[in-house]
């Protein structure tokens, strides 16, 4: 009797669940399907579901039009670059906070937390000026610096809590043996900390990746991102939903993927460790 | 066991860090600062090489004072609190749906947590286009099939829609932390207020929602702080059109459209103002954390 009662109970979450998920995914669900109709069939009434000829035409006229693989090169170069040298800077840095903590660690992890609530749109000007400045406009290092500054204090923050769950005990017994600190930050913590920073890693990508403030505004031809691809769409014109579609699938699609692998880091990352 | 040497080579490791985040957030805002207080208009030729003219406190006086300014604040308002409202009632109930055993809960996850990992000016455009266009869209669809006539949305309810195309991006969010919440959730608690008779309803309010309490917080913190910065979603669907311009769609008209610097900047102090009320509830609730 009891067991009929979990039974029915576990079909109607299941269902109410699936419904909801369902309806929350539908619409990156309707783009990826509509970037395989024709013009005609994208707009026809009624919706068409999977009862048309499927095609790839939109995807070729997308990448002939505005050159895809240009803007997804620059994302891969702008979000890999920004996050590795982040990583780069941020590691020695946790690293430190983590296992010689002094009084200001905290002042100074929270200071560096502050600096990711600074309005963007505050301090737009001044940045271009610099940019235009220090001939940074529209360049991809520009921009990477900018990405990796605005991501910094996620990746410390991230990477401190991972370290510091890293034991103490274990750097002790490396440096009673002898260990010099290189060899103990080479052959005892990184090891440990690779999970860690992998995470980190995949995050951060996500992060830059889908920035779409500074992407938007610093750059023109040579350096805008997928961001600045599909804003390109943004004026209508005439039929294009499935082109649009094609364009937005291609954009959203590799993130996607890796982020389904970031769930869990996700919570941690964005929460500054508060949330595990 | 800090020895003298490795503190000194741990202040040598975090240096870089702490030197650019500093210039990072100290050079842009002195000059925001400066500019704020001069009269600095490019297109009429004023420029730093040849000296702005100072106007004290005019600009503030003036952005203040602007008939937009008190709009923009009301809609940044109507938005960040519909946007909060939304995700964290909606993300409560779906985490404790999640919560209950349920048969292909990974999937289920999965599409959930998705509109997160789609780039804002994809999420923008895909449902301005393809969901709410008033022709074509899905929702003029539903609408025709039950013989209603369909909305423009993003001119007759144009708050409304950006709100929910930005709860729809922030629902993953707050559901998955919320969900993180509960799973820690000792289930031991709840069978014993169960055993003592405790409706669901009394069970959720007295013993759910207590222990939900600081990811709630932290949901409605951190997603203030990039709540308040919502650009790209206004950029590619109304251009702050309809009154949807909120206090930094606004400051971004002033400094980009109009190209009134001094003005821009003066606004954009009264935004750094804000975020930081915000931001300094959110240091407390995580400073907190670093101390257990």
């Amino acid at each position: 009797m009891a067991r009929n009662v979990t039974t029915r109970r576990k079909i109607i979450t299941t269902a109410a669940a699936w419904t909801i998920g369902l309806i929350i995914f539908f619409p990156i669900f309707w783009t990826i399907l509509t970037s395989f109709k024709t013009e005609a069939q994208a707009i026809n009434d009624p919706p068409l579901f999977f009862n048309f000829d499927w095609t790839l035409e939109n995807y070729a006229i997308v990448q002939e039009r505005s050159d895809y693989m240009k803007f997804l090169w620059n994302s891969v170069i702008l979000a890999g670059g920004s996050t590795l040298l982040g990583i780069l800077i941020a590691v020695p840095a946790a690293w430190s906070m983590a296992f010689v903590p002094s009084v200001r660690t905290k002042d100074i992890l929270l200071w560096m937390l502050s600096t990711k609530m600074l309005p963007a749109v505050g301090v737009l000007y001044p940045i271009s000026l610099i940019f235009v400045q220090f001939n940074l406009l529209d360049t991809r290092i520009g921009l990477m610096v900018v990405l990796m500054l605005i991501n910094l204090p996620i990746i410390v923050w991230m990477l401190y809590t991972y370290f510091r769950e890293i034991p103490g005990e274990i750097l002790e017994a490396a440096r009673m043996d002898g260990a010099t600190l290189k060899e103990e930050i080479l052959y005892v913590l990184t090891p440990m900390a690779i999970p860690g920073i992998a995470s980190t890693l995949l995050l951060n990508f996500i992060l830059a990746w889908n920035e779409a403030f500074w992407t938007l505004n610093l750059t023109a031809a040579n350096a805008a991102p997928l961001t600045a691809f599909i804003a390109s769409y943004s004026s209508p014109e005439g039929l294009f939903f499935a082109k649009l579609s094609a364009a937005s699938t291609m954009a959203i699609a590799p993130i996607l993927i890796l982020g389904w692998f970031s769930q869990k880091q996700l919570v941690r990352g964005l929460t500054f460790g508060a949330v595990k | 066991m800090a020895t003298k040497a490795s503190r000194s080579a741990a202040r040598i490791m975090m240096a870089p860090a702490v030197v650019l985040l500093l210039g990072w957030m100290l050079v842009p805002l002195i000059l925001t600062l400066w500019f704020s207080f001069t009269k600095y208009l490019p297109l009429r030729g004023d420029s730093i090489d040849r000296g702005l003219e100072w106007v004290g406190f005019a600009n503030y006086g003036r952005f203040l004072s602007s008939n937009s300014f008190w709009p923009s604040v009301q809609t940044t308002l109507i938005m960040v609190g519909g946007v909060l409202l939304i995700t964290v009632v909606l993300g409560i109930l779906l985490a404790m749906l999640l919560d209950q055993p349920l048969w292909g809960q990974g999937v289920v996850r999965i599409l959930i947590i998705a509109p997160f990992f789609v780039m804002p000016t994809v999420s923008a455009l895909v449902w301005k286009n393809m969901i709410l266009d008033p022709v074509n869209g899905i929702f003029a669809h539903l609408w025709r099939f039950f013989g209603a006539d369909p909305v423009a949305w993003l001119q007759d309810a144009s708050l409304s829609s950006v709100i929910m195309i930005v709860s729809w991006q922030w629902l993953p969010f707050a559901t998955l932390i919320l969900l993180t919440a509960i799973q820690s959730l000792d289930s031991e608690q709840l069978e014993a207020a169960e055993m003592d008779g405790a409706p669901p309803l009394k069970r959720f309010w007295f013993v759910v929602l207590p222990h939900l309490g600081r990811a709630i917080t932290i949901v409605i913190l951190i997603q203030t702080i990039f709540l308040l910065s919502i650009f790209a979603e206004i950029f590619v669907t109304t251009g702050g059109a309809f009154g949807t311009r909120t206090l930094t769609y606004l400051i971004f008209q002033r400094v980009i459209d109009s190209q009134n610097i001094g003005l821009g900047s003066a606004g954009g102090v009264y935004a750094i103002i804000l975020a930081n009320i915000v931001a300094i509830f959110l240091m407390r609730i995580v400073g907190k954390n670093l101390d257990a």
